[in-house]
């Protein structure tokens, strides 16, 4: 990627999230509310977003050569359990990543 | 007066974000490091798309080869719930006047969920309030980021693998929103639709097929899923 495609690249994601962020107040008025539908997105659509980037994270992860997804599969999983254990964001964050760093130095 | 009383109302509000910022912004900033770009991009980005979650999905797009309508609909994708904070703050960012444009700019997860829920005394001014949440938090991300972009490999330590933070970061949000939901339905069909689209279609070409494939599975199970998660 050059420079102008870099550019194009962040004003397009700065104009995606500047128009998620302004519509609601464009079309909506405060006594009228979302249609069904768009309600019903709101709800069901984060969980699904989420789960899809958590996969997208991984994309370029093989099971077949390298580390077989072994420091990524260890990395998630210490992740998971602290957070089932302290339900503390920050510390799952850095324990998973922690974890995963450790695991990806034994490999190399 | 008035402002001051308002930042002193405020400031106690962003603590843990100021923590979390810090240092989540301060990875976003080595991260982009590591990936090879000077400290200008994580604070441009930084300041001009204010979206944590993006980002990190930014650094990685800027690696992969330039395909701006694949960037736009990502984007998209990621930010939409924003459509649903904008809903939820308009009554509250009816009245706060010229304050308005910078307010909804800056309406991050974290941001909105305290404005949106903070009990505001009486005595202090709602609109200024709502600014100074907003601002120290903005102020708050792009310090980290920048900072961690500057200091990126100077760090006395290896960061080879910093990356999983943004994994890690996921991963948890995502146990959030499902603890969040009554049943794991939709968070199913969104590692369900992604991992099964990244094997049809590989690496490259699978977030479009797999937000095509989510939206067309919470529309035809609309019904069910509205039941089982008794959503109104």
């Amino acid at each position: 990627m050059n420079l102008t495609q870099q550019i194009i690249t962040i004003a397009l994601c700065a104009a995606a999230t500047m128009f998620t962020r302004f519509f609601p107040f464009m079309v909506f008025s405060s006594d009228k509310p979302a249609p069904r539908f768009v309600q019903y997105l709101g709800k069901a659509l984060p969980c699904a977003i989420f789960g899809m980037l958590v996969i997208y994270c991984l994309k370029d992860v093989s099971l077949l050569k390298g580390s077989h997804g072994i420091p990524e599969g260890l990395g998630i999983l210490a992740t998971v359990i602290t957070h089932r254990l302290k339900g503390n964001m920050l510390l799952s964050i850095l324990c998973g990543t922690v974890c995963y760093m450790i695991v990806l130095h034994l490999f190399a | 007066m008035m402002k001051t009383k308002a930042l002193k109302t405020a400031f106690p509000y962003t603590i843990p974000i100021m923590t979390s910022f810090l240092v989540l912004g301060l990875a976003y900033g080595i991260y982009m490091n590591a990936s090879g770009f000077s400290f200008v991009y994580p604070m441009v980005t930084a300041a001009v798309i204010f979206g944590g979650s993006l980002e990190f999905v930014t650094g990685k797009m800027l690696l992969s080869p330039f395909s701006p309508v694949q960037t736009l609909v990502v984007a998209l994708m990621i930010q939409i719930r924003h459509l649903f904070y904008g809903i939820s703050m308009l009554d509250r960012y009816k009245d706060v006047g010229r304050k308005k444009s910078f307010l909804i700019f800056g309406m991050c997860d974290e941001t909105f969920s305290i404005n949106y829920t903070a009990d505001i005394p009486e005595d202090v001014d709602k609109g200024w309030f709502y600014f100074f949440v907003t601002l120290l938090n903005y102020l708050y991300w792009v310090a980290g980021a920048t900072l961690g972009g500057i200091i990126g490999d100077h760090l006395p330590f290896d960061t080879t693998g910093i990356d999983f933070v943004m994994t890690a970061m996921f991963t948890v949000i995502f146990m959030e929103q499902l603890r969040k939901e009554k049943k794991p339905d939709t968070g199913l069909i969104g590692l369900g639709c992604a991992a099964l689209c990244l094997m049809l279609f590989g690496a490259d070409h699978f977030m479009i097929p797999t937000m095509i494939a989510i939206l067309a599975v919470l529309t035809f199970f609309k019904k069910p899923i509205e039941r089982r998660n008794a959503y109104q």
